[in-house]
């Protein structure tokens, strides 16, 4: 079973888990409604509708109310260190929490000492505790954006505010960030960089490009990224390659998008409403 | 000639750092406020990332000119912000990104800054979605802002408590910079 661990942008919401459950555009966990627009809602319902199509079991969810105070991403990491024992997940994604080392150091103890190890995906801000932490390489699988794979590629960088400007300059040369990312320990086994090419890499090696249908205003809509990660993870929680995964998952993501016809405007709502549409024609395709 | 001027150069550095401090906060809001109070009051100080032996996760320092600490901490207590530490500067400070990306989509106008973008309807300059960034206040910064006109809209400066929220601030004042134009 996947889990996803993260945050909603609500102050006083109480820690929160249980199942994740979409009907239409409505996201209950553990029959709590949770708001579906960007961030861990949008991967979590990205996740659920990958799981509705594939017809395997529905993912479980960690939430808690963090608006940047940290507070809450604090007694998340607290409560998940707990209780992960409990469970018995294949696959944790881990979102928009707030970095911080010494939690995340922890978190990844925690990991270590459940049998068999789940497959570890991290995103956001928990991406960016990894790097700092300097446990990177201990990841599956990482999906960061352009500009957070130069982030990746900076050794000195511990947040992407901090990325030096030439390796900014850079983005355009990913195949270069990628390497620098890896030659430095720095980036997960598998990368699956999200931009107007989406590339998946492994050990520092592109594998496959994808870059079709293209759709440019995907880059300003707010949760495309976060859409990717929850398909990928539902994908690999499925049982699929890692590598597979990451293709299928950055494919899906572009058919949705398209077929949502959108604008710099929409809401990702509207792309997460096509997902199951989008992976019927990739899977049928 | 040129060990020379290396070790002027060194001099020159060593006398800088010396020159310099770094106030410490408990959380990014702070900093963001300290920030906006000294400028405010005319002091010559930067935000920069904290040296890698102090840093914790989502950090931010004000560096400042030492020979000014009693004044520039009495400007901070009379608004009321305390750090909670204070130390010369000893080893390099990181720098936040001053590089910008803006993108043209037609009808919209995006903005970039480090890993967050901001994007607003030329037409009646309404922001109209916020993507990008890790930290927990991006979420929660999208839901204050997007649907509101750029000048009415709350700043990531006044409301964000994070490293993600300082970036998008700046991008913020990328897109103000080019809509006044």
């Amino acid at each position: 079973m996947l889990a996803i661990i993260g945050t909603v942008p609500i102050q006083d919401f109480p820690i929160t888990c249980g199942r994740i459950c979409l009907t239409g555009m409505n996201l209950s966990i553990s029959d709590t409604a949770v708001d579906v627009n960007r961030g861990t809602a949008a991967l979590m319902a990205a996740a659920a509708a990958t799981c509705n199509f594939l017809g395997t079991e529905q993912p479980y969810g960690f939430l808690v109310g963090d608006i940047g105070h940290g507070k809450g991403s604090r007694n998340l990491y607290k409560f998940f260190c707990t209780h992960l024992p409990d469970y018995s997940f294949n696959t944790l994604t881990f979102h928009y929490l707030q970095p911080i080392a010494h939690w995340h150091n922890n978190i990844l103890a925690a990991i270590d000492a459940v049998a068999p190890r789940p497959v570890t995906i991290a995103d956001a801000g928990f991406m960016y505790a990894a790097k700092m932490s300097g446990y990177a390489r201990r990841y599956d699988l990482f999906t960061p954006d352009v500009g957070e794979l130069a982030f990746l590629a900076d050794e000195s960088a511990p947040h992407p505010l901090y990325t030096r400007g030439f390796l900014l300059h850079d983005e355009n040369r990913a195949e270069q960030l990628i390497e620098r990312a890896y030659a430095h320990g720095n980036a997960a086994t598998v990368l699956l960089v999200k931009g107007r090419r989406d590339l998946v890499v492994r050990n520092g090696k592109i594998l496959h490009t994808i870059s079709e249908p293209c759709v440019e205003a995907l880059e300003a809509i707010g949760g495309t990224g976060d859409t990717i990660t929850g398909i990928v993870s539902a994908l690999i929680s499925s049982g699929m390659d890692r590598v597979e995964a990451s293709v299928k998952a950055a494919m899906a993501n572009r058919i949705a998008g398209s077929l949502a016809n959108p604008t710099p405007a929409t809401n990702v709502s509207e792309i997460i409403t096509m997902i199951p549409n989008a992976l019927s024609s990739l899977f049928s395709g | 000639m040129l060990h020379l001027f290396k070790r002027r150069e060194r001099k020159k550095r060593d006398r800088e750092s010396v020159d310099s401090g770094i106030l410490i906060f408990a959380v990014t809001s702070d900093v963001i406020s300290g920030e906006r109070i000294l400028k405010k009051n005319g002091w010559p100080i930067r935000v920069m990332g904290p040296p890698s032996e102090i840093q914790t996760g989502c950090d931010l320092v004000i560096e400042f000119p030492l020979m000014e600490k009693l004044d520039i901490l009495r400007t901070l207590e009379r608004e009321g912000i305390s750090p909670i530490s204070v130390v010369p500067v000893s080893s390099p400070l990181l720098k936040p990104v001053d590089l910008f990306v803006l993108k043209d989509f037609g009808e919209y106008l995006m903005a970039r800054a480090a890993n967050m973008k901001i994007t607003l309807a030329k037409e009646d300059l309404r922001i109209v979605n916020i993507s990008g960034g890790g930290c927990p206040d991006v979420p929660y910064l999208a839901y204050q802002m997007v649907g509101k006109p750029l000048l009415e809209a709350p700043q990531p400066r006044d409301i964000g408590q994070t490293l993600c929220a300082y970036a998008l601030q700046l991008a913020y004042e990328e897109l103000l910079k080019k809509c006044s134009r």
